[in-house]
């Protein structure tokens, strides 16, 4: 008989499965109005899981080297963590005022933020599949969870389609790296990438995997299902689906490039050097036109995937530390932004264009300024943390080498620039349109925070910055 | 003919590769299936579902290739998978139905820009 493995490194994904199928009983059992109670329970779910991750064991590899911990995926798990409790809070705000209680909804992001805990801790193709298809899974029913409005079930459908997809590319590309590597586990395909010639079949295996996890994360050219699916899909959600997936896909982006494929590292660089400047240059071109602020979200998601790429072309510790700082800074720009969003509502019914912001500094000063700051910070204008996420990667990038890269991106965060800025000029210069109605508790205190961290972190970045590299270290050691 | 003069021959020899092109056919029809298909979401389910089996071909011709049982497990776990998806694609195909009284691909055309 073989001994069990060891269970602790995995006691914070064991604790929320288990916590996960205990509330669901609540919630069927309780039967009307447990949505609040579950929603709260769920939130002190993730706390616990986040402590449990955080005190936990500090590097293993267990369940036959499936599943693997260190100081990066803590901290990996410790943001995706973050940006799903925050926008739990959004998504809980927005259906008790859309009287959408249900409590499926908590607990649809709590098992998708299950399967994002397993994909960054996965040590094996089989286990990477695995906690995607469970992320994914959940987030095509969120999509389509307002089920009798029309845009978000279309929005549901065209996810699904186009992520089913992109599952299929990249079992396709695990089926080629398995079949000409001879297996599964990170560590036996570093050594097989490493040792001698690869083959051919590995090299398009290892494309088809990239191209399924850059559809995961919405780089150009795969980025088509995002403004759709971020126009149609209810606005807490789509706040959702643009920080914890993004963080969650980006952080296992960087570990299977930089952990197993490492000794292909000419081949895919290559690759991810055009989805990075294509994701930066048409997030920023394409959001110019955008007259829905959602689609204009959708590519700002876009533009930021493209320069947090810039720190996984540099595949260094220089380069992960700049990924993970962005991925922070990342997640409060975003989460703020769509608690703005949320907030656009016009005697009580949403309102989405961005013209419908005209003259908001008169309306709602503080809303206004929430949002300037926040919009400063996208475009990474000083003093804003912002900025300094886009320095440590371009600076990163500069050092080692890929300066033309880092113009690229100078340049596109340039033309960013543009569209953010017209947002501010719109708020603060138009004539004013309808008055907006006055946020809610959560959501306000939400966007006042995150607008308020962007000062913080770059008055004080000294300990997030000394957090990312310790991660960055973690994840070159192995 | 027997087998070994049949595989001698050259005539009978069924090897990895033979597999290997099954499968990247059938995995190119399933996407093509689903970008050049106009018709409806139930095609696209089916060109879904063609994807994943025949990654499942690949798996398996690899695993009895190289002697190593792994591919046939990660067999089994994606049939698992690909059965959940078949059915949260179907009930979010029913939602959309409920919806709009059609699931021609013409008719997602609600989001656009």
């Amino acid at each position: 008989m073989t001994a069990l493995p060891a269970f602790a490194p995995a006691y914070p994904e064991i604790f929320m499965a288990l916590a996960a199928l205990g509330l669901l009983m609540l919630g069927v059992f309780r039967k009307n109005d447990s949505m609040t109670l579950v929603t709260w329970l769920s939130i002190l779910v993730m706390a616990v899981t986040a402590v449990l991750a955080i005190q936990g064991t500090d590097s293993a590899v267990t369940f036959n080297k499936l599943f693997v911990v260190n100081g990066f995926t803590v901290f990996a798990k410790v943001l995706t963590l973050l940006g799903a409790g925050l926008t739990l809070l959004l998504i809980n705000a927005w259906a008790e005022g859309e009287k959408f209680a249900r409590f499926e909804l908590p607990l649809l992001v709590l098992f998708s933020v299950l399967g994002m805990m397993l994909m960054i801790s996965a040590n094996d193709l089989i286990a990477l599949y695995l906690g995607v298809e469970l992320q994914s899974l959940s987030l095509y029913v969120l999509a389509a969870f307002h089920r009798d409005n029309q845009r978000a079930t279309e929005a549901g459908v065209k996810y699904f389609v186009l992520g089913a997809l992109a599952s299929g590319l990249l079992l396709y590309g695990s089926s080629l790296v398995y079949g000409f590597a001879g297996t599964t586990t990170f560590e036996g395909l570093a050594m097989a990438v490493k040792s001698g010639p690869n083959s051919i079949g590995v090299t398009i295996g290892i494309v088809f995997v990239i191209t399924g996890l850059a559809f995961k994360v919405s780089a150009v050219p795969f980025h088509m299902w995002t403004p759709d699916v971020y126009e149609g899909a209810p606005t807490p959600i789509t706040a959702f689906f643009s920080v914890a997936p993004k963080i969650a896909g980006l952080c296992l982006f960087l570990r299977v490039l930089v952990g197993p494929f490492a000794g292909m590292i000419e081949q895919w660089q290559q690759v991810i050097i055009a989805i990075a400047v294509l994701s930066m240059t048409w997030g920023a071109i394409a959001a110019i036109a955008q007259k829905s602020i959602k689609r204009l979200m959708a590519y700002s998601s876009i533009g930021h995937v493209g320069y947090a790429l810039i720190g996984l072309v540099v595949g260094n510790e220089e380069g992960a530390r700049g990924l993970l700082f962005y991925l922070l800074v990342y997640l409060f720009m975003s989460v703020g932004t769509f608690a703005v969003i949320m907030s656009m509502r016009v005697k009580g019914k949403y309102v989405e264009e961005i013209g419908d912001l005209a003259g908001l500094s008169r309306n709602n000063p503080g809303m206004a300024m929430a949002l300037a700051v926040l919009m400063f910070s996208m475009a990474g204008i000083p003093p804003m943390a912002g900025f300094l996420g886009k320095f440590y990667i371009f600076v990163a990038a500069v050092n080692a080498g890929f300066v033309a890269l880092a113009v690229v991106g100078l340049l596109a965060s340039v033309v960013g620039a543009f569209y953010y800025l017209r947002l501010i000029k719109i708020m603060y210069f138009d004539e004013p349109a309808a008055a907006m109605d006055p946020p809610g508790l959560t959501t306000g205190i939400i966007m006042a925070v995150s607008s308020a961290l962007m000062l913080v972190f770059f008055i004080v970045p000294a300990p997030l910055v000394s957090r990312a590299e310790a991660a960055a270290r973690a994840l070159f050691l192995g | 003919m027997t087998e070994q003069a049949a595989v001698a021959s050259g005539f009978l020899a069924i090897g990895l590769s033979h597999y290997l092109t099954v499968g990247a056919i059938l995995f190119t029809l399933g996407i093509f299936g689903i970008f050049l298909n106009r018709k409806n979401l139930i095609v696209i389910m089916m060109s879904i579902e063609l994807m994943l089996l025949s990654v499942s071909v690949n798996l398996v011709a690899f695993s009895s290739f190289l002697g190593d049982l792994v591919g046939q497990l990660f067999t089994m776990l994606l049939l698992t998978v690909a059965a959940a998806e078949a059915a949260i694609g179907l009930a979010i195909v029913v939602v959309f139905y409920r919806n709009r009284r059609s699931i021609e691909v013409e008719d997602i055309n609600q989001l656009k820009g």
